[in-house]
């Protein structure tokens, strides 16, 4: 700790901090742009400028550290001067056309032009003027209005981690584009968007929509990924405008992908708003609430239970998992599966499908091996939080990567594309650095948990694991989840133990084992092997795959329709809120339940969702303190019996932007897949 | 008055051969193995006694300089040598490089020696091409000659030399710009803390100096520290290479003492301006960066650094334009600062958008378009310049301004109302 007087008041502050953090946390506001938490720092816009004692000229304080004794002023003439310089200085270029700006009203340069500037602009000489740039189909420019504080040039090369941004020319001439004018290829480009402290970067999307204090602000989170990012989402009426990042050290920083951002506009398109029953001529066309009921009242009973499987979809809230697990319980129908991907787990062993070290941890590690693990397309706030990490580590973060080729954003020590590689972490050069290390995280993503070796890479990893750090308490073991539900499915228990990873319920599907199927929201099996005589009822909210195949269609709403909870990757229990009212007819899956369950006499135990949600929490523990993680025991290692079958370890996901029912009808995703997948 | 013996760069102009037969015959690397019996504590030490201030223009001590290179660490240090000669009227080092070369690779082998680094990058500006191949050849003559390479001199200590073109940007002549060129980055300043001494080129200690700088350096440690600062005055000691160019009969480059009258130096060395003395209208004394002089000035003044940053403006690198009246002083300004505009890198904001309001003001000021308020805009504009950026290019583009403002505004005034009448 170090000691030095603000404006003359003693604050004792860290050492190697800078002025600008000391004054913040001094509570003295200091103007600033190209300044940023998360970024490098640049010091290169001069609105921070403070007097410092023994320094003749004010000095920038976002870049110099403090010292003990350090006398800085911070409202002196000379730096009030300074600072309505700087103002003018940036205002003299800009085209001052906030009226037709989309940043109005959430612009940095407006603010501190009205707190710092000067009230009249004294130049009169031509005024600059930029070309836009083409940067992709998510950031719109305007780059007349840029004030070259560097931000986006910093962010995507130490978080997004791909060079394409930079500046041409010089001087007063300088512009900020994307190398030739391409589009920025990375899942996380569109954070740029709000580092720009200025109207240059807005959102294509967004554009002309709406002014930011019109906009009813819902504090919610993310459910496209597994991750849990904390995002606000802004809407205007019963339309959601837009998705913003909020600030959470622990899971997203103050990130979120492209697809986080911008898949809202699917939940406007191909929506279920009424009820569907298949007539005679095989096609599917609307019908009456009570009919769809009666006709599944008369399909259940009639039924023997265990006919009946069930399937339920990857993002969606515990309180409907819970729901219908209630449900068919109470039917004693218990073929029922939340994993449509028949990913490997142990049954009961939290530690064995969540992410053990937190995503916190990442910051911690000093070793990182990726198992089958596609992390840039899979999670890509978390791929970033690695590059971080080796970017700090001073580029010596040793990353080993096992699985098929694919792009990361940080430089890997590739080991193989077939789960035999291994066993190359064995090998004397990479053993040694292993050895070293104090903090290694294994991640095994999808692509290694829905192979025919998951479970000899389970459990060789997981000795591994344990190898490395058996003097320690570090537990560095992880799943890395890719959906949103699964890990609040799992932790209720929505599934049977019956099917392994090897056995899956889908084969039992195809093979006409069942005669009636529920989907809840469940789109990725694959339907054309379904049998024609299994009787399929979808519940869901989009259009999209399923319904072409079900015999019954019953409307739902979605998640920003309803409140629920969600457990991310690191179970941890957050609540997504309701931002809008369900379409009309449309009710929440818990009430469409309870309707159903009065036909077919079963008593669920709530009337409402609130008692749904007590019930729930009442019977599950480790969900219920919301936003804390439960801490949970590694499994046991179990003796592989055979050798790995030396699969290949393929990615898990083929099309970022086109993942789930709501973003693959999401018009801007799917100009996305269009940019960035070209085959 | 410097004597014929105390001149340090005796083939400056190039009558003689720059290459090694000659260059040794004129005292270049001579006695070099008995500099390598001295320890580098002791050779810095002699140089912080002799007084050399920098020749590029901030006249820091070099000595200093030098010792604030981190001393007994393992990292490698490196030693820069800035050749990339920018600075408008100032063309010393490129005759120091192109006739005598090995003045400056002698310099740079103690240097190295005394800081410990055993690379070391001369970055010559890419227009030197010429220079640069007779640099090379000396270089390569001198590692022939075991001067330079593995155990050079027969001591144990290893050096290397580089040159490394640079493309023309005014700024790589700033030393952190110059670092980040070398290190094939864009030419923009770094910010400061860190210094170089700390973190520079591929983050490890270096030292960048002038040209010059480094070329006097033989001499002093052959001739001794006390030799050198019995030259100049108290404080700005040995010999200087003034160059001496605008409307003067002769311009030239001469080495003379620093504190040799400005007066005595344009009559004797330069013919006198054209027209005769009386016909002087101003003098910028050190490179375009600095405030200009007005005659009444020039008449006693002493070109030493102190002299001159008494009256307001600089020693900077020595470039002494003369302005004559037969030209126009606001339009040799206006050019100074279309020149700044255009080397401006862009980094921080008040240079990157400040030099351009000054050029089209200064654009104005030349057509008599401006009005009194205008000028006191003008002046104020540069203020808001100066001391507010990362490097010192702000304040080179705000002086020559307020120098022209502080001796010529009336003059100025009085044309723009004469021009109002008219109209």
């Amino acid at each position: 700790m170090v000691q030095i007087f603000i404006d003359g008041k003693a604050v004792e502050v860290e050492e190697g901090i800078t002025i600008i953090q000391a004054c913040e946390q001094a509570g003295v506001e200091i103007p600033r742009f190209c300044y940023h938490e998360k970024l490098s720092i640049a010091g290169n816009c001069r609105m921070c400028l403070v007097e410092m004692e023994n320094s003749a000229k004010p000095v920038a304080s976002c870049a110099m550290p403090v010292a003990d004794g350090m006398k800085v002023k911070t409202n002196t003439e000379m730096v009030i001067k300074a600072r309505k310089g700087v103002m003018e200085f940036l205002l003299i270029n800009h085209p001052l056309d906030c009226p037709i700006c989309d940043q109005g009203g959430e612009c940095d340069l407006q603010d501190q032009a009205m707190a710092y500037g000067s009230g009249i602009g004294r130049y009169v000489e031509q005024k600059r003027a930029v070309k836009d740039k083409h940067l992709g189909p998510l950031i719109k420019t305007h780059m007349t209005r840029c004030i070259h504080c560097t931000r986006c040039i910093r962010f995507s090369e130490e978080i997004a981690g791909n060079d394409q941004l930079g500046t041409l020319n010089r001087g007063e001439d300088t512009e900020i584009t994307s190398f030739l004018e391409k589009s920025i290829d990375s899942e996380m480009s569109a954070n740029v968007i709000d580092l720009c402290p200025v109207g240059a970067l807005t959102s294509k999307p967004y554009e002309y929509l709406a002014r930011p204090w019109e906009l009813k602000k819902t504090q919610s989170i993310d459910v496209f990924d597994a991750v849990g990012s904390n995002v606000r989402i802004d809407s205007k009426g019963d339309k959601i405008l837009r998705v913003l990042p909020r600030i959470n050290e622990e899971i997203n920083d103050e990130w979120i992908s492209d697809k986080t951002r911008f898949a809202y506009d699917g939940l406007n398109h191909q929506r279920i708003d009424r009820f569907y029953s298949r007539n005679a001529d095989n096609k599917l066309t609307e019908d009456s609430t009570d009919n769809v009921f009666n006709i599944l009242k008369d399909k259940i009973i009639n039924v023997s239970k265990n006919k009946i499987a069930s399937i339920v979809g990857n993002s969606l809230d515990c309180e409907s998992i819970f729901a219908f697990k209630l449900f068919l319980d109470n039917l004693d129908a218990k073929n029922y599966e939340c994993r449509q991907d028949d990913s490997y787990f142990i049954p009961n062993e939290r530690s064995s499908y969540i992410f053990n070290s937190k995503i916190s941890g990442i910051d911690e590690s000093d070793v990182c091996i990726l198992i089958g693990a596609d992390i840039k397309k899979e999670a890509p706030v978390l791929s970033s939080r690695i590059r971080q990490r080796y970017v700090n580590f001073e580029k010596t973060y040793p990353i080993f990567r096992v699985g098929i080729e694919s792009k990361t954003i940080f430089k890997t020590i590739e080991l193989g594309s077939k789960s035999n590689s291994l066993r190359k972490l064995n090998e004397k050069k990479n053993k040694d650095i292993l050895l070293k290390s104090k903090k290694p995280i294994f991640i095994l993503g999808q692509g290694a948990m829905c192979s025919k070796d998951a479970e000899g890479i389970f459990n060789f990893s997981l000795e591994l694991h344990n190898k490395f750090t058996s003097k320690t308490s570090w537990n560095g073991f992880n799943i890395l989840q890719n959906y949103s539900g699964r890990v609040g499915a799992l932790d209720l228990g929505f599934y049977n133990k019956k099917y392994t990873s090897n056995k899956s319920i889908k084969d039992d599907i195809y093979n006409e084992k069942f005669e009636i199927l529920f989907l809840l929201s469940a789109d990725e099996i694959d339907f054309d092997r379904i049998p024609d005589k299994t009787f399929v009822v979808y519940f869901g909210h989009h259009g999209d795959r399923a319904v072409k195949r079900a015999d019954l269609v019953i409307p739902i709403s979605c998640f920003t329709e309803k409140e629920g909870i969600y457990v991310n990757l690191e179970g941890r229990p957050q609540i997504s809120r309701q931002v809008k009212l369900p379409l009309p007819s449309v009710d929440d899956f818990s009430v469409v339940l309870k309707k159903i369950s009065k036909f077919v006499n079963i008593n669920l135990g709530y009337s409402n969702p609130q008692e749904l949600r007590e019930l729930m929490l009442k019977n599950f523990n480790h969900i219920s303190k919301v936003n804390n993680i439960t801490e949970s025991k590694l499994p046991k290692e179990r003796k592989i019996k055979n050798a790995f079958l030396n699969s290949e370890i393929t990615s898990s996901v083929n099309n970022f932007y086109m993942t789930d029912s709501v973003s693959r009808n999401s018009p801007v995703m799917s100009e996305c897949s269009m940019n960035f997948y070209k085959t | 008055m410097i004597k014929k013996n105390d001149i340090i760069f005796s083939n400056l102009y190039g009558f003689k051969s720059p290459l090694i037969e000659e260059a040794s015959k004129r005292g270049d690397w001579k006695d070099i193995k008995k500099i390598f019996k001295k320890t580098p504590v002791d050779i810095i030490d002699e140089i912080t006694k002799s007084g050399l201030r920098g020749r590029g223009g901030a006249g820091f001590s070099t000595g200093m300089k030098w010792n604030f290179m981190p001393k007994g660490d393992k990292k490698q240090h490196y030693l820069v040598i800035n050749a990339d000669e920018g600075e408008p009227g100032t063309c010393k080092d490129r005759d120091i490089i192109r006739n005598e070369p090995h003045k400056l690779i002698e310099g740079c082998l103690i240097a190295g020696y005394a800081i410990n680094a055993s690379k070391c990058y001369i970055y010559i500006r890419g227009e030197f091409y010429n220079e640069s191949i007779i640099l090379q050849k000396a270089i390569d003559e001198a590692y022939k000659k075991g001067y330079l390479g593995k155990n050079c001199c027969g001591s144990s200590f290893d050096f290397d030399v580089f040159i490394h073109y640079g493309s023309g940007a005014y700024v790589c002549g700033e030393e952190t710009a110059l670092i980040e060129s070398l290190e094939g980055k864009k030419g923009q300043p770094r910010l400061k803390p860190p210094f170089p001494a700390n973190v520079g080129l591929y983050g490890m200690p270096t030292t960048v100096n002038n040209v010059e700088t480094i070329a006097v350096v033989p001499t002093i440690m052959k001739r001794g520290y006390n030799w050198f600062s019995s030259l100049g005055t108290k404080n700005n000691s040995g010999s200087k290479i003034f160059c001496i160019s605008g409307n003067v009969n002769n311009p030239c480059n001469v080495e003379e003492e620093l504190g040799v009258p400005l007066k005595y130096l344009i009559q004797k060395y330069a013919g006198d301006v054209v027209g005769g003395w009386n016909n002087l209208l101003a003098i910028i004394p050190g490179g375009s960066s600095v405030p200009l002089l007005p005659k009444n000035m020039c008449e006693d003044v002493l070109m030493d650094f102190d002299s001159l940053k008494n009256l307001g403006t600089g020693l900077g690198t020595a470039g002494i334009i003369v302005i004559n009246k037969q030209t126009s002083i606001v339009k040799v300004i206006a050019r100074l600062s279309e020149f700044y505009k255009h080397e401006s890198c862009g980094q921080c904001t008040p240079c990157r958008e400040g030099t351009g309001w000054l050029m089209r003001m200064m654009e104005r000021v030349v057509n008599n378009d401006v009005s009194r308020k205008e000028i006191e805009l003008l002046e104020e504009v540069t203020r808001q310049i100066e001391g507010h950026t990362i490097c010192a290019l702000g304040d080179a583009a705000a002086w020559p301004i307020q120098g022209l403002l502080k001796h010529f505004k009336e003059d100025i005034l009085k044309n723009v109302e004469r021009k109002s009448k008219v109209a």
